[in-house]
């Protein structure tokens, strides 16, 4: 197990150098912060010169990288050209960006995993056909029109929820954009339950286990289900960073001021540090959870964990 | 000793499989990981050798290949057949828009701003005064294009490279792995949001090429471990053995036993571009005018969509339908392929 | 199929003289068993009578799709239903018919009453659960044993089946034993709660040879101390020599001849098991063509009429090709009996006696 972490953490070194990499030369490619920050007006040579120098914009990009990585490590993400620091835009953005994605995460584990059971023990029923019609219709819409019309019919026709998500974001306010986040996700969790449940159910062991004479129950839950779930709990875990992504749209739909809001702005302005900052911070949760999800799946299925 | 060997399937290497594990695509809308769900476990180019085994149900007196009798599987699946001629029409649509509609989705008139379905204009008018059904008829154009290339793009690219490094293993099978993972490592709406906005042509191949770049390590990963289990295939070293070389063993005998699982990943794949497409123009790192695309009307639509739903739904619907066709034939297509789930 | 096989009560090998009044302990009669697929209605199994007693073994000979492995899962109770579907017949264990009891009553006798080991133990093992976990749910479940308690149990039983350091290994996973290892566990598994019946489907055609001897031995020597009844599926007539007090030879979906097990290997009456022995390669006939029966198994979703083997049939007539022929009872050929022998060949006296 040891050096199965170990090996995962080197693999994960030099993915993190090349995805920040890729996008800081990318947001770099955005346009001259400098010009930027003149707005319309056109910058006196000298000054820009000055500022080019004082935030080292004059260094080669692979400096620039240089640097920026080790402000990372020291929580040092830079400032934006109005002075503030981005860890402080960062601070005000995530809470309620990770707040969705939570109640989005409870959404797809809930009703994901339960549909997909549901569906995969009664194959052929009418529930069966009913989920997989279901899942296929919501995987078939993108999230942004199941976005507007769910704000549509919840927020304004029947008012039973907010249409959008006053200052603060109290959960209760969250629970439809959540649900719309998690939609399409929720939908390939139930396909992906059932096509496991349904493959496991013809395994070897499972038949061994109902040739002991287990009770059905048992022979579901510490047989069936434990066995299915394994690549299932690994597509969640995966899928975390989709919610996030997922979050732009989802925030712009509802108006939540988190971190699609932020990225959005800063991508207009072409504040270099704060679309970087973002997209750093977004990236490394990704790969963070990538590993999590890995050393789960070791903990899940001793056949990895001993190999 | 091969009884000490954890229970892989169909002896691919731990890597391979760890790397399957990883290979679920990190956005919904970059998809098909259901099915790759599927084939972390299974081993479509094994089918051939399996139907004729499980004795006495399959047919005995005449031998099928994989690919004949997926063919005889799809001809009666009536999914198949709906998915098959919805996607026909929309193609035709899509090729020849001024069959469908006599009036051109630019010409607009804005003293009809938002105006409803009426005689002759049957989906009503947008804010500028557009005929909704001709921009919807036209939009098929953008949506059907971006699918068709991007999956098309992502599939040769993912192929080529996922294969070379199933195939020759090594320093080329870790360099690729690795850079598939840090493409991996960028999530795409995020990655359209920042290399989008770079760009500042917007034209249809644009937004292509952005596909295949972020999407090729899904196919590539599909294609590795398709790959590397043919390749340890006993009539693989037997022509192996007989002298056959490397070009001729990967076009002759380990392309064609590894395509089920590219196909079947691809076809699903395809729906999920059009939905990105869709998506990215809504986010306004897209297609963007003159262009006419299901997204933008939709993204256009949005603001006002409580007093004129009508420029929402019509081509929100039509978007659908044809996701909807795609992803319809991708789940045929895999369960033809598939002889364990039949 | 209006079929009236014979019933063959065959006297047990081992010396042990026949005692008629003795029920046996399970009883197979006119089982039938079908698969409905989307190709049709597969007959796997057409009319199957065989019977076992305590401390006697049964070998169930035949190619893949004979309907071996089907008839016994239908005996387990654990048939894939659907497609599987038991359409008649009667399965009477210990005086009960099987088929009559509950889905729970069947349930309670698997594991307890009666066992099975499989072919594939790496499979047929959980590969997310210890062995230990796994041998001691027979314990918990059936017996209510603590989880402590169920753990010593599962010691005691790989010690039993012969796993050196037991007390370490319970911990280990399936993945984690060599092959011949984890058909001991399987073995230890199915012997947990001392049944009174074992079906060992194909137990050791995974394993080497040199394997295969040994856990054919234990699983000999462990039904001898515990007095069970074992029914050895297997294709395998080599692995039936040696352990086996009768064989039932089975082709498509029927039981073809029955016979003492030395009884068979000598003269064989069924054209079928002629051209099975003759197709074993043979030290004395070094240098001769080997034998092989020409043709396929049959399609059971389009089973030959009459005789089902007469289009591979050597000796086949016209009557082979409209009447199915019933289970002869097969005597000298002066007309003295053969204790529990039966053929299902028109020309079963030209097969024995030449």
């Amino acid at each position: 197990m040891g050096r199965y972490v170990i090996r995962r953490l080197l693999q994960m070194i030099p993915v993190f150098i090349g995805t920040t990499f890729i996008i800081f030369t990318m947001v770099h490619a955005l346009g001259d912060p400098v010009a930027a920050l003149f707005g319309d007006k056109a910058p006196d040579p000298a000054v820009a010169a000055q500022i080019r120098q004082q935030l080292g914009l004059d260094n080669p990009l692979i400096v620039q990288y240089g640097d920026y990585m080790k402000g990372i490590f020291t929580g040092d993400l830079g400032t934006t050209f109005s002075g503030q620091p981005v860890t402080e835009l960062l601070k005000t953005a995530y809470p309620t960006t990770l707040k969705l994605t939570v109640v989005a995460f409870t959404f797809e584990v809930i009703i994901g995993i339960g549909l997909g059971v549901l569906s995969g023990m009664r194959r052929g029923h009418l529930a069966d056909t009913g989920v997989m019609v279901m899942t296929l219709i919501v995987i078939s819409i993108p999230t942004f029109v199941i976005g507007y019309v769910l704000q549509y019919l919840f927020g304004v026709k029947w008012g039973l929820a907010d249409a959008t998500v006053p200052e603060g974001a109290p959960i209760q306010s969250l629970l439809l954009p959540g649900f719309v986040l998690a939609s399409v996700s929720l939908a390939y969790v139930a396909r992906l339950t059932r096509t496991t449940i349904a493959e496991n159910s013809k395994a070897d062991y499972v038949r061994t286990a109902v040739a002991k004479g287990l009770p059905r129950r048992r022979v579901v839950t510490h047989h069936l289900l434990r066995n299915s779930l394994i690549p299932v709990i690994t597509f969640l875990g995966t899928d975390l960073g989709a919610l996030m992504g997922g979050a732009l749209v989802t925030e712009r739909i509802f108006n939540i001021h988190g971190v699609g809001y932020y990225l959005y702005q800063g991508i207009v302005h072409q504040s270099t540090s704060t679309v970087v900052g973002f997209v750093t911070v977004l990236v490394i949760v990704f790969l963070l959870a990538n590993l999590l999800v890995d050393l789960l799946y070791a903990v899940l299925d001793p056949r990895i964990r001993y190999a | 000793m091969p009884d000490q060997q954890p229970n892989k399937p169909n002896g691919v290497p731990d890597d391979a499989n760890t790397e399957l594990s990883s290979a679920f695509a990190q956005t919904p809308t970059l998809g098909a990981m259901e099915v790759e769900g599927m084939l972390e476990k299974e081993d479509l180019t094994h089918a051939p050798e399996q139907s004729s085994e499980s004795v006495g149900i399959t047919d005995r007196e005449v031998p099928r290949s994989l690919w004949q009798d997926a063919w005889r599987e799809l001809r009666r699946n009536p999914i198949f057949i709906i998915s098959g001629i919805l996607i026909i029409f929309l193609v035709i649509v899509a090729i020849f828009p001024g069959l469908f509609d006599s009036t051109s989705p630019l010409q607009c008139d804005l003293s009809k701003s938002q105006q409803g379905p009426t005689s002759g204009h049957p989906f009503g008018f947008d804010t500028q005064g557009c005929d909704v059904y001709a921009r919807t008829v036209y939009g098929a154009r953008a949506s059907i294009t971006v699918g068709v290339f991007a999956t098309l793009g992502t599939a040769l690219l993912g192929t080529l490279l996922g294969g070379l490094a199933g195939y020759f293993g090594g320093w080329l099978d870790a360099v690729v792995s690795r850079i598939a993972d840090i493409f991996f490592g960028i999530p795409i709406l995020l990655g359209g949001l920042v290399f989008l906005s770079v760009i500042p042509s917007r034209s249809i191949w644009v937004v292509v090429a952005f596909i295949v770049v972020l999407g090729w390590p899904q196919l590539a990963r599909i294609a590795r471990g398709a790959v590397i289990t043919a390749r340890q295939q006993d009539y693989v070293t037997a022509a192996r053995a007989l002298g056959a070389g490397n070009v001729r063993l990967m076009l002759r005998h380990i392309l064609p036993n590894s395509l089920a699982p590219i196909i079947v990943v691809a076809t699903i794949a395809l729906g999920t571009y059009i939905s990105l497409e869709a998506t990215l123009s809504y986010l306004g790192v897209g297609l963007k005018p003159p262009t006419v695309s299901w997204g933008i009307d939709i993204s256009a639509a949005a603001d006002t969509f409580r007093n004129a739903p009508h420029m929402l739904l019509f081509p929100a619907g039509a978007l659908c339908i044809t996701i909807l066709a795609f992803i319809m034939l991708g789940d045929a297509v895999r369960d033809a392929l598939d002889p364990k789930l039949r | 199929m209006g079929i009236h096989a014979t019933e063959v009560t065959a006297t047990t090998g081992r010396g042990r003289t026949a005692d008629s009044e003795d029920a046996p302990l399970l009883q197979v009669k006119n089982l039938q068993v079908e698969f409905r697929t989307r190709d049709g209605v597969a007959k796997a199994v057409n009319g199957v009578n065989y019977s076992v007693r305590a401390g006697e073994t049964l070998a169930i000979l035949g190619e893949s799709g004979s309907g071996k492995s089907v008839s016994s899962q239908a005996v387990m109770g654990i048939l894939d239903s659907p497609p599987g579907f038991v359409t008649g017949g009667e399965i009477v264990f210990k005086g009960q018919d099987l088929l009559k009891l509950s889905k729970e009553q069947r349930r309670k006798i698997r594991g307890t009453q009666m066992a099975m080991i499989f072919q594939d133990a790496l499979s047929s093992l959980n590969p997310v659960h210890t062995v230990g976990t796994q041998l001691g749910e027979m314990f918990r479940v059936h017996r209510g044993t603590s989880k402590s308690e169920a753990k010593k149990k599962a010691v005691e039983l790989m010690e039993r089946v012969g796993i050196p350091a037991a007390k370490e290994r319970v911990n280990q996973y399936p993945h984690q034993f060599s092959g011949g290892m984890r058909q001991r566990i399987m073995i230890a598994m199915a012997l947990a709660l001392e049944p009174d019946l074992i079906i060992a489907d194909e137990p050791t055609t995974a394993l080497d040879v040199t394997v295969q001897a040994q856990v054919m031995e234990l699983l000999a020597d462990l039904q001898a101390e515990y007095n069970m009844g074992l029914i050895l599926i297997t294709h395998d007539l080599g692995v039936v020599a040696d352990v086996a007090d009768k064989i039932a030879v089975m082709y498509a979906g029927r039981i073809v001849e029955t016979a003492p097990v030395h009884e068979l290997y000598k003269r064989p009456a069924h054209p079928y098991t002629r051209g099975l022995l003759d197709s074993i390669p043979r030290l004395d006939q070094k240098g001769q063509e080997l034998y092989a029966i020409k043709g396929l198994p049959p399609n059971l979703l389009r089973i030959p009429s009459g005789c089902a083997f007469n289009p591979r049939c050597p000796m086949a007539q016209e009557v082979c090709r409209s009447e199915v022929p019933p289970l002869h009872a097969v005597t000298e050929a002066d007309g003295t009996p053969i204790e529990g022998r039966g053929s299902a060949c028109h020309f079963w006296k030209e097969t024995i006696h030449g």
